[in-house]
């Protein structure tokens, strides 16, 4: 068992002392006004593990697909939904040599977090051998949103506290919670506001408890809109974001995004070059995002392989306020999983797949990424119509 | 730039839009900065009556000739913010302020609030006024030349203040106004002024700060305002005015931290208001902003009233034979403020008496 100076927690003051900048009670109590800045048991943590995972030329390996969506993923390679399977699914991404060269984070399901890998290490403790700053997902998936033109909300508040005052214990310093937002329907006014507030609530919680909030409101691909929409829409809902996070008295030093990219629908007439959907989406960002937000981690919804390191690639073409990197899930590990196949033989190929898209997605973040040799499978779109996660 | 001020920005004009960004980016320029010498008539009056000068208007137009006359000023001004009645005024040999303002090279503005009523209801909280016929005046100030606006929104901090109400109508009066100015041509100057009145510390005042900026650009965003074509004019950071100073270095962090966690890339420049501090102490803060070792997207420079011409009023004293060292004063300070907007004040520029005086005064109306 590999103790790592990430998991010691003995530095943490006491919770008694969080409440010492409050005024005393001889003066009413202002109504409204905090006279807080922000400030947390944990906020200089936050602060350096956003840092850490914001670091040049590195980004996220989303790895947190529930057993439902891993089953999908399995099942398209032949495999039961095991446990096994999971976990030995599970250990060749962690395992593969060199991985924290391009990976500063890796985002766990809950099972993962608490798993050990195929040779009896725990699997948070091999990542962090790797210089992987291990995450988790704590949100309770999309559910219907009453009221709404059948869109959905994301579920998860309920005890989250005492969930991530847990997974901080396990390991975890950083969180994710993934709501979306549609724009075939609508999104209606309610939609978006739900989707800000849940978020803000959750990245409030997350801070309170030690762990990075990845803020993630993804603006669904589907839909046969323009470019020029869904850059209304992004707008609309980073405002909305915003706001609530400020409300909520977030501290934007210890948060990272998690946006989609502004691109046309999936179905829309014209498509976009990477040169355009690096203009739009950079506007949207620099509209939108305060420079104190250290790291924007982009998502890559169904995107192929190529297409999203083309995209990252683009936006990293001149300096940015804020590290323009990737958090992608399908986007690294489709040829892997392909490759795996589920053989033992395969699993030292996989890994190489893996790192080569690692590789790409680290050269795209510092804006040197070149397509010569890459391969035709990942040029292949990964876009599932009314995909649910 | 091409692709977004097409559809979704209010004037269908990429020309109109352009010519918003162009100006707000070059009122921007790093090492310039503007004079708010928009003092309404009732304003000036208390400037003048410091130096025992009557409040005619060929004693407002005395004073603004020294000013926009100072030879070589414009190396270190942007813009000029002018009062309605200055927009139209000449020199004393005929020429328009514009004209002169514009042969240097520099940007005319023009308040357009009509200052600050109380919300009923609230313990002295304020409101703006000026929205009506805001798009028909924008117009005949962009025809008569000026080219940026400014609409300035008055908080304070108390128990129970800046309270909802008061953050949300200033927020949202400022968005209205934004997008007006806009509509006819003109980059609006944003400005949610805290007061420094009270006893509150810095914490208290960054947590406010911070909050009001949020709600301002959560309006201005609802309201869809070009933030490209827009500019920031808001306080520093500070103690209340009843309590402890504190250091250049402390003020520019938390002013910058406040300014980095609200104030998105997108807004080309921030210029600070003076708000009562003497001359040098709002240059000193001004340079230490820009001296921090931290990244700032946007550009940090002035807006200065009191701080631009307190010193040199005292110089002029309403004499025709003091004004070219009343001029001279004035260079020396816009100069001053130009340097410490690149971080490069060395504080040369304190030597006149009247340059530390506080211009503090308590329940300050404009």
């Amino acid at each position: 068992m590999v103790a790592a100076s990430l998991l010691k927690s003995s530095f943490l003051p006491k919770k008694s002392e969080w409440g010492a900048t409050r005024q005393s009670a001889a003066a009413p109590r202002p109504a409204t006004v905090s006279v807080v800045v922000r400030a947390s048991a944990y906020a200089d943590e936050l602060v350096k593990t956003a840092k850490t995972i914001a670091s040049p030329g590195r980004g996220i390996l989303a790895m947190d697909e529930s057993n439902a969506t891993c089953g999908k993923r399995l099942a398209s390679i032949g495999l039961e939904n095991t446990e096994a399977n999971r976990q030995a699914y599970r250990t060749l991404l962690v395992t593969a040599p060199g991985l924290g060269q391009y990976i500063s984070g890796a985002i766990l399901f809950e099972e993962t977090l608490y798993q050990s890998a195929v040779d009896g290490r725990k699997i948070v403790d091999i990542l962090v051998e790797q210089g992987i700053v291990p995450g988790i997902k704590v949100d309770k998936g999309l559910v219907p949103l009453a009221g709404s033109n059948n869109e959905s909300w994301c579920q998860g508040l309920d005890g989250l506290a005492s969930r991530e005052a847990a997974y901080y214990q396990q390991g975890a310093r950083f969180a994710k919670w993934r709501t979306v937002v549609s724009i075939p329907n609508g999104p209606s006014e309610l939609a978006v506001k739900e989707a800000a507030w849940g978020l803000a609530r959750y990245a409030a919680i997350s801070q309170d408890n030690g762990l990075v909030p990845i803020v993630e409101p993804e603006i669904l691909l589907d839909g046969e809109h323009g470019i020029e929409r869904t850059f209304e829409v992004a707008q609309k809902v980073w405002a909305e974001t915003f706001y609530a996070m400020a409300e909520n008295n977030v501290m934007f030093e210890g948060i990272l995004l998690k946006p989609s990219m502004v691109t046309p629908g999936a179905e829309a007439k014209d498509r976009a070059t990477p040169a355009q959907v690096a203009e739009y989406t950079l506007k949207l960002l620099h509209r939108r995002i305060p420079p104190a937000v250290p790291g924007i981690m982009f998502l890559s919804g169904g995107q192929s392989e190529v297409e999203a390191t083309q995209n990252l690639n683009a936006m990293n073409q001149g300096a940015n306020p804020w590290h323009v990197s990737f958090s992608y899930a399908r986007a690294l590990q489709n040829t892997c999983l392909k490759t795996w196949g589920g053989q033992p033989e395969k699993v030292k190929a996989a890994q190489d797949a893996l790192l080569l898209r690692a590789k790409a997605n680290s050269l795209a973040q510092l804006g040197k990424y070149t397509s010569d040799g890459e391969a035709a499978e990942a040029k292949e779109g990964m876009f599932v119509k009314n995909y649910s996660y | 730039m091409s692709a977004f001020v097409g559809k979704y920005t209010v004037y269908n004009s990429r020309a109109r839009a352009d010519e918003l960004i162009k100006t707000a980016k070059y009122l921007a320029t790093p090492g310039k900065g503007i004079l708010a010498s928009d003092e309404s008539t009732g304003t000036i009056g208390k400037r003048l009556s410091s130096i025992n000068l009557e409040n005619v208007e060929s004693n407002r137009q005395a004073l603004r000739e020294l000013l926009f006359t100072a030879p070589g000023v414009f190396d270190y001004l942007s813009g000029v913010i002018l009062f309605e009645e200055t927009l139209y005024q000449t020199t004393s040999d005929g020429t328009p302020f514009m004209d002169v303002i514009r042969a240097g090279g520099a940007v005319p503005g023009i308040k357009v609030d009509k200052g600050t009523v109380e919300i009923a209801g609230t313990n002295g909280e304020t409101t703006a006024q000026g929205l009506d016929s805001l798009g028909a005046r924008c117009a005949k100030y962009y025809e008569a030349g000026a080219r940026f606006a400014k609409w300035r929104a008055v908080l304070k901090v108390g128990p129970a203040e800046p309270s909802e109400l008061a953050v949300r109508q200033n927020a949202e009066g400022l968005a209205r106004y934004a997008l007006i100015c806009q509509e006819f041509g003109l980059v609006p100057i944003v400005e949610p002024e805290i007061l420094t009145d009270g006893g509150h510390d810095i914490k208290t005042c960054a947590a406010v700060t911070e909050r009001i900026l949020a709600a301002v650009y959560k309006s201005l965003n609802d309201h869809k305002v070009l933030l490209e074509g827009t500019l920031l004019k808001t306080n520093m950071v500070t103690p209340g005015s009843d309590s402890p100073k504190v250091g250049a270095e402390v003020i520019a962090e938390y002013t910058v931290a406040a300014l980095r966690r609200t104030v998105p890339p997108a807004v080309p420049g921030v210029v600070f208001l003076s708000g009562g501090q003497s001359e040098e102490e709002a240059t000193q803060n001004l340079d230490a902003m820009n001296k921090l070792e931290v990244l700032k997207p946007w550009t940090l420079s002035f807006s200065f009233g009191r701080a631009l011409q307190q010193s040199t009023l005292k110089k002029w004293l309403g004499k025709k034979e003091n004004v070219a060292a009343a001029q001279a004063t004035f260079l020396v300070r816009c100069k001053a403020n130009s340097e410490a907007g690149l971080g490069k004040h060395t504080g040369s520029g304190a030597g006149d008496a009247a340059a530390s005086e506080s211009l503090y005064v308590k329940g300050y109306k404009y």
